[in-house]
């Protein structure tokens, strides 16, 4: 069953804080919520199903208690920063299928408030791998460099290949008022900041913000009554990809799976994106994700994202919020590829806005490189 | 000070009913990866079967105990209380000899001196009674 176009976005809020100790996690969700429903034009008892990850297990029932929600659907869908890539793909499919008619996707962290240290801290998942992970020290930054460095190796990329990247989302991030790192920084700049693992700098790294956002998915029909105009949900798919049994490529990420996938179901191909919203974790996730989703050649994301390419009013404009690298990132990022990708394809982005926005494509990575991780991709248009 | 010791020390793993026979094995400083005998596979990490085909029917290989490094990072900053006093450090992967990569940390040289493709042989640091943990070290 294709689900393309059977659904649309039809409000979306990204909550404006990027540092929120005075607000709780659930709060921060309602507030969103309250945003992105009044974007659409809607009202909380319209909706009658929900989505949300970052919350505990069972944290989803609390999250309807708190809202005073009784939805027909539910979907707590915990894959990492991808999950509300994921959420949307799936509460489209849910409306294509009548299980609900209104869809709200709830995000809310404050990670940063809490001194979550998820970039350089350890803790274990108890999972089966972990016994032969958590003694040798693994942090989320250490996983990326070991695909960093072995990208590196193979292919020759470079570090100031990689801080193309970070100068390039610093860029975009200067004109969004709502980002929280707005003052524009170069190669040097990031080659200077301190390593954290090696081979990624500081500002190779994403940031730990408070924050939270929102999305509301209907059918296509009831959007396009609505107060916005429609984003359609053009086609989605997932991937995950994980050690291999001790074979595994360490250079390509899940993209490589799900991205073709989801373009081939909307019918377009790499060349009819205006815009796509790339997961920046790390500088590297952006190149090898790039190269996975096949918008290069393997190994050449490092050439890729060189001379404006990827900035905009390049060949593909990418983060264009400023990403997690420069903008917000509460833990988990992948609510915000959507909505800024929404924005993008409405025409609401001011400065930053990428001229005759028509098609989008939003990729979020979960977990890490260099252990597992999840892929989502959602191919979204007007 | 002994309890400061003891904090500093890495996280214990957690053996179970799957890995039970490479944790013993490791307790003896010896490596061991596992091979299909239906379909031939050779797996890392140890499980209770073969994830290619679900196959019981495996056989433990002994390891040279060689490999090279395939990728690793020097880690400056974990702030979780196993490695904050052992920063700078190496974690890698090293590919066995035996063609599956595994986990791990380079150690009894300068972090900067390690290279992807340098030969290295497990060595092991008996962490607790039973728990043996491998490690790699330049080849000799």
């Amino acid at each position: 069953m294709s689900m393309s176009r059977k659904a649309a976005l039809a409000g979306v809020y990204e909550h404006p804080l990027r540092w929120a100790p005075h607000k709780t996690q659930y709060q921060i969700m309602a507030e969103s919520a309250r945003g992105a429903l009044e974007d659409a034009g809607l009202n909380i008892k319209d909706v009658n199903g929900l989505c949300t990850s970052g919350v505990g297990g069972m944290g989803i029932i609390a999250l309807a208690e708190h809202l005073n929600l009784n939805p027909d659907f539910l979907d707590s869908n915990s894959i990492g920063g991808s999950s509300f890539v994921s959420h949307t793909a799936h509460a489209a499919a849910a409306i294509a299928a009548g299980y609900c008619d209104v869809a709200l996707i709830l995000y809310g962290s404050k990670w940063s408030s809490d001194r979550f240290a998820i970039g350089t801290g350890g803790g274990g998942s108890g999972d089966p791998p972990e016994q032969f992970e958590g003694c040798y020290g693994p942090t989320t930054v250490g996983d990326y460099a070991l695909t960093a460095q072995r990208h590196m190796h193979e292919f020759g990329t470079t570090s100031e290949q990689l801080a193309e990247i970070a100068v390039t989302t610093r860029k975009h991030a200067s004109l969004n008022p709502n980002a929280k790192f707005r003052d524009l920084i170069t190669v040097d700049d990031v080659l200077a900041s301190r390593e954290v693992s090696s081979p990624l700098h500081l500002l190779d790294c994403c940031m730990i913000s408070d924050g939270g956002g929102a999305l509301v998915v209907t059918s296509a029909e009831r959007a396009r009554d609505l107060k916005k105009k429609p984003v359609y949900i053009m086609s989605a798919a997932e991937a995950c990809s994980h050690t291999s049994a001790g074979m595994r490529d360490l250079t390509d990420a899940a993209a490589k799976q799900s991205g073709p996938k989801a373009m081939e179901r909307a019918g377009v191909s790499h060349a009819d994106f205006d815009m796509a919203m790339i997961y920046d974790s790390f500088t590297i996730t952006v190149c090898v994700t790039l190269e996975s989703l096949g918008f290069c050649e393997k190994g050449e994301g490092g050439s890729f994202v060189q001379n404006g390419r990827i900035g905009l009013g390049g060949e593909l404009p990418i983060n264009t919020d400023g990403g997690g690298l420069s903008s917000n990132h509460p833990g988990m990022r992948g609510i915000f590829l959507v909505i800024e990708a929404v924005k993008q394809l409405r025409g609401e982005c001011g400065e930053r806005q990428v001229k005759d926005c028509q098609l989008a494509l939003c990729h979020g990575t979960g977990g890490t490189l260099g252990l597992r991780h999840s892929g989502a991709s959602l191919v979204l248009g007007m | 000070m002994a309890d400061e010791k003891k904090k500093s020390k890495r996280p214990v793993p957690r053996m179970d009913e799957e890995s039970k026979p490479f944790w013993e094995a490791c307790a003896r400083h010896e490596l061991y990866v596992q091979k299909c005998r239906t379909c031939n596979t050779v797996f890392y990490y140890p499980r209770a079967f073969c994830p290619e085909d679900l196959s019981k029917d495996f056989d433990w290989l002994k390891c040279s105990g060689k490999g090279m490094v395939y990728t690793f990072t020097i880690t400056r900053q974990n702030q979780s209380s196993g490695f904050r006093n052992k920063v700078p450090y190496v974690m890698a992967y090293v590919e066995l000899e035996e063609g599956v990569r595994m986990l791990t940390n380079i150690v009894d040289c300068d972090p900067e001196t390690v290279t992807i493709g340098m030969p290295v042989e497990v060595t092991f640091d008996d962490m607790a009674p039973e728990i043996s943990v491998p490690l790699f070290k330049p080849a000799a």
